[in-house]
């Protein structure tokens, strides 16, 4: 039997490689995947909790999660195509028109 | 002598169908590859291959040998490991939904109940969407990584055509789900015995779905067809039209995973088709078990290749669709009506259980 | 059944780490799709067979082929530009292990290995999420309906080309 603590670790780990990813990439697209790869990490800790505590709930909010990232993602990429229709690059230096 | 056998019965009896069902299945596709030249051929008034074996029936070896002997060839700038990756894919894609497709009744042997079936899972229908969904990325990566006008375009257009198709598609099983009531094929196949019983004939009938949901049969063959980039709806791979689409760029054994991967889709649609809709294995059946077991598999076979027909047939008589034709009809007629069928099922499904 | 866990736990960990290592985005988009596969089996362990089958079909099988699509569009470039940060990468990554060290810790705690109670069970099956889908949960699957035609009339109106 595998212990809770081991599925949990998977999914910190995960998450943890998604927020050094987020935080280290400079690519728009790259970036977004990394948010993608911390919300199955929580998908993850979601699932493994509702099998320990004998209740589907967590399975139910995984599907609502999916549901939510599926609509971050569309209307996310349709914001990253409008910015590089703008800006001609999907570097996130070179996105600094805000900047003081 | 009843130890290993017994407690590894499941185990050793899928060891033994893994091979079975690969080996069938390859020569069925390469027997569809001869049964296509030679319909579409005679629906153009010619002969098709006649020269190599009786009938043209070792053409399928000749051309084996052809495509192993060519020059493999990459092209200059294109990204190497995605070039390899996107045909090794679309094959293994394509190889992966034969695992959960019962060919036939299952028997007891020795007390071990033996399914016709690699697999039985309790989502068994849902598996087979997962991996063909993953089959868009076999023709988008081949397109993509080919680094040529052509390529891109027939891969951006397939990938746009496959996953708007795939919506029809899902819907269009609903209401066979919601008269079955489980998602494992067995299941679906169970429920679909006997016949039906109309006051005052007697049985002629059977219980197939098709009789009771002749609008999903239809908007499932329509999208089965786009699903698998088959004429109408071959415009990311049309001869003719996109010189050959994504696979412009690629030769030898690459194009042939192309090819087997195409044809294994096709035989897998077919088989779903009579699974769902057409009461898959059954039909007049007598005889002691092994009779059984072995007609049940040959009138499975029979249906397979019955929609293949109709797959050839379907190819050599209707031309093309036009590309901003092929979405607005997956898009604006087919999705609405397989809503619409979903709807009026879901009524009847209730008002009867009520 | 528990080295299998094991196994796909590692393919996942360094799929996960190649998504954020990688040059090319397509490469990462590959195998960030590796890591949704990966973790589709997790979930079938731990007897979630209907979402598993969701996550492959939706995640892996729409999200991501909307995210190579737009790779391929926009051409995303085959090398990236060098980082400029030095400051990410010498303070960030420390900070990042203390982050990881920190949650693995909480779960270690909470959930030692040994502990005595054992996972329940759950009915993961089409037919119990439908249940609980359509009874408990009505309200909010509704909303997500309303969402999601928002996000496509959103998608459609931002990337439209102002003509």
């Amino acid at each position: 039997m595998v212990p809770l603590s081991h599925y949990l670790a998977l999914s910190a780990i995960l998450f943890a490689l998604g927020v050094a990813g987020f935080l280290i990439r400079r690519n728009v697209i790259t970036i977004f995947m990394c948010i993608e790869l911390m919300l199955n990490a929580v998908n993850l800790a979601f699932i493994a909790f509702a099998r320990h505590l004998g209740r589907a709930d967590g399975q139910i909010l995984v599907f609502f999660v999916i549901v939510v990232a599926a609509a971050e993602a569309a209307v996310g990429l349709a914001i990253i195509i409008a910015l590089y229709r703008n800006h001609e690059s999907l570097s996130i230096d070179d996105l600094d028109s805000m900047k003081l | 002598m009843a130890t290993f056998f017994d407690t590894h019965f499941s185990l050793l009896a899928t060891l033994v169908k893994i091979p079975v069902v690969l080996v069938v299945l390859l020569t069925v596709v390469a027997y569809a590859v001869w049964l296509e030249r030679k319909v579409v051929a005679r629906i153009q008034s010619r002969w098709g291959p006649y020269l190599v074996g009786p009938h043209g029936l070792l053409q399928p070896v000749a051309d084996g040998l052809k495509i192993f002997f060519k020059e493999d060839f990459f092209v200059a700038e294109a990204d190497r490991f995605v070039y390899l990756l996107a045909p090794f894919l679309t094959l293994s894609i394509a190889l992966l939904p034969i695992a959960v497709i019962p060919f036939g009744e299952s028997f007891t042997f020795r007390g071990h109940t033996v399914n016709l079936q690699i697999a039985n899972p309790d989502v068994g229908l849902l598996f087979i969407f997962a991996v063909t969904s993953l089959g868009v990325y076999g023709i988008v990566l081949a397109g993509w990584s080919s680094n040529s006008k052509y390529p891109l375009f027939g891969g951006l257009r397939s990938s746009a055509q496959m996953i708007s198709y795939e919506l029809s598609l899902g819907m269009a099983i609903i209401g066979v789900l919601m008269l079955s009531g489980t998602l494992s094929l067995h299941g679906i196949v169970d429920q679909q015995r006997g016949f039906w019983k109309l006051d005052g004939l007697p049985a002629f009938l059977p219980h197939w779905n098709v009789f009771v949901q002749p609008v999903g049969f239809l908007v499932y063959i329509i999208s089965a067809v786009a699903e698998t980039n088959r004429l109408p709806f071959d415009l990311p791979e049309g001869e003719s039209e996109i010189v050959a689409g994504f696979h412009t760029e690629y030769t030898s054994f690459k194009f042939a995973s192309f090819y087997i991967g195409e044809y294994t889709n096709m035989v897998t649609v077919s088989c779903l088709a009579t699974l769902l809709f057409f009461g898959g294995w059954l039909g007049p059946s007598f005889g002691p078990v092994p009779v059984r077991v072995l007609l049940s598999v040959f009138w499975f076979g029979l249906k397979v290749l019955s929609f293949l027909f109709v797959y050839i047939w379907i190819r050599g008589t209707i031309p093309r669709f036009r590309y901003d034709q092929l979405m607005s009809f997956g898009w604006k007629f087919l999705v609405p009506l397989s809503l619409l069928n979903i709807l009026v099922t879901g009524l009847v499904v209730t008002w009867q259980n009520a | 059944m528990v080295i299998i866990f094991y196994l796909v736990a590692a393919l996942a960990i360094l799929a996960a780490l190649n998504v954020i290592l990688q040059r090319t985005p397509v490469y990462s988009a590959l195998s960030l799709i590796v890591v949704l596969c990966a973790l589709a089996v997790v979930y079938l362990l731990l007897d979630a067979q209907f979402m598993a089958v969701i996550q492959v079909i939706v995640y892996a099988g729409a999200i991501m082929v909307l995210f190579v699509l737009v790779i391929m569009l926009l051409n995303a470039g085959r090398e990236e530009p060098v980082d400029r940060s030095r400051l990410a990468r010498w303070l960030g990554v420390p900070l990042i292990v203390a982050l990881l060290a920190e949650i693995l810790f909480v779960i270690w705690r909470q959930f030692p290995p040994a502990s005595t109670t054992s996972a329940v069970g759950v009915d993961g099956g089409p037919s119990a999420i439908g249940h609980l889908l359509f009874e408990s949960y009505v309200l909010p699957f509704e909303v997500t309906s309303i969402l999601i035609l928002v996000a496509v009339v959103g998608a459609v109106v931002l990337a439209k080309k102002q003509v």
